[in-house]
């Protein structure tokens, strides 16, 4: 397995003139920022009015996604710590105002003036320590706090990302969350090592209907169409994780998860006026194995 | 860089309380021309620093804008045109911006502003 650039060079290094080039001249490079960036606008689900939104493009780069954004009208400003990259976005004439800035250090936009934002393959990057005054934890942070600012309320954020593990992701989504996002990871295609994608769909402000995160692509037989992918394994199932709080707290409430909790959860949604079944002797028990 | 990007901008150096406007340095400014879009403009109006916007055009050479605007103006379309040619027509191609509250200068090259903080900025 080729070694992870986050792993090879801080990234206004690894994206120098010659990597920034593969941008423009590698189509299968090309599909691929598409489709994730298509994904990521559809992530957001902005309003159906045909209304063209002010958005952000964190880690724009060349501007591969961003050119999603313009196909469907949208103004957007596109933020990029490597100039070789951008300079790769003008020869391109993308239509979105750049700027060189580094989203660790959090960005420097005004209050709740922001529609949405997409990130395609960069958030993982603030999870290293570049350079001696580096600390992934504050940059995070900074950046989060920052992302949350800027975004008008109820507005999302769909951060697709390679977390290099499970503790990355994990350190990510409650940064996240700390910031006071609410949402979840989608992902689809799950089983495929090769299709996978992971999106972080985040809601600015407390969490409601419209915050849960939808499901994820793999299911009802819908393939996707990267060439080794095609086994049945891709199609089964789906996971998504949708929740307002760091995942620590909640691996200790599961724990708690007995006949009493699901009777408090279900006379909560009652008092919401959702329809809930009665209670029975059967609520909560234990399935055998099999039926 | 347009002067939408130029209204949400604002300097986020260590310390600073109101990095709000940015002033500009002109150096070179383009004019590129862009569909007109009322409902964006509809949308973007409520989020619009006025003075800053008019400020700002009027540093690039552009004196059109009214000192103030509320939002029954967007129902004219010679307001609406003149709304959609400061904000996203007028490009700040070289010149710098700079931070009202310390002076530290934000070169921008090629219409990209550098805002790139050095460490002990952050
Ligand atoms: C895999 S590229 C994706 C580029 C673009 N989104 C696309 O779809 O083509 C990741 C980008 O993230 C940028 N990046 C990494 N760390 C960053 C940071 N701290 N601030 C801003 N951009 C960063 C890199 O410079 C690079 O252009």
């Amino acid at each position: 397995m080729t070694s992870r650039p986050e792993l090879q060079a801080p990234p206004e290094i690894f994206y120098n003139d010659d990597e920034a080039r593969k941008y423009t001249s590698s189509s299968r490079i090309i599909e691929i920022q598409a489709k994730l960036s298509e994904r990521a606008l559809e992530l957001l689900a902005l309003p159906n009015d045909g209304v063209h939104r002010l958005l952000l493009d964190i880690g724009c780069g060349s501007g591969l996604s961003g050119e999603t954004l313009t196909e469907n009208g949208h103004q957007w400003i596109g933020l990029d710590i490597s100039q070789s990259m951008l300079d790769v976005a003008l020869e391109r004439e993308v239509e979105g105002d750049l700027v060189l800035g580094d989203m660790g250090q959090g960005l420097d936009l005004r209050t709740g003036v922001i529609d949405g934002a997409i990130s395609i393959s960069a958030v993982q990057w603030l999870c290293n320590a570049d350079k001696s005054s580096h600390e992934p934890r504050i940059r995070l942070k900074a950046f989060f706090g920052s992302l949350y600012r800027s975004l008008a309320r109820g507005a999302r954020a769909v951060l697709q990302v390679y977390p290099e593990n499970l503790a990355q992701r994990e350190l990510i989504l409650s940064f996240a969350m700390r910031a006071g996002f609410s949402g979840g990871v989608v992902v689809d295609f799950p089983h495929s090592t090769k299709s996978r994608k992971e999106y972080l769909v985040l809601t600015c402000g407390p969490p409601s209907l419209s915050s849960a995160a939808p499901r994820g692509k793999g299911e009802d037989g819908e393939s996707c169409s990267d060439e080794d992918s095609s086994g049945d394994e891709d199609n089964q199932s789906v996971c998504v994780s949708d929740r307002h709080r760091p995942r620590k707290k909640q691996k200790l409430n599961k724990k708690m998860k007995g006949r009493e909790w699901v009777l408090r959860k279900k006379e909560q949604r009652r008092r919401k006026g959702t329809a809930v079944p009665a209670d029975t002797k059967y609520t909560a028990r234990k399935r055998k194995a099999r039926f | 860089m347009r002067l939408l990007t130029h209204n949400m901008l604002s300097s986020n150096i260590k310390g600073v309380t109101n990095g709000f406007p940015l002033l500009i340095e002109v150096e070179k400014v383009v004019e590129k021309q862009v569909d007109f879009n009322e409902d964006f403009l509809r949308n973007m109006f409520p989020k619009i620093e006025w003075k800053a916007l008019v400020e700002a055009s009027r540093t690039m050479g552009y004196t059109e804008l009214p000192e103030n605007a509320e939002s029954s103006m967007l129902d004219s379309d010679e307001f609406l045109r003149k709304f959609h040619h400061a904000l996203i027509e007028l490009h700040l191609e070289e010149g710098a911006l700079v931070c009202p509250e310390t002076g530290r200068k934000f070169p921008v090259n090629k219409g990209i502003p550098n805002m790139l903080l050095h460490e002990d900025e952050v």
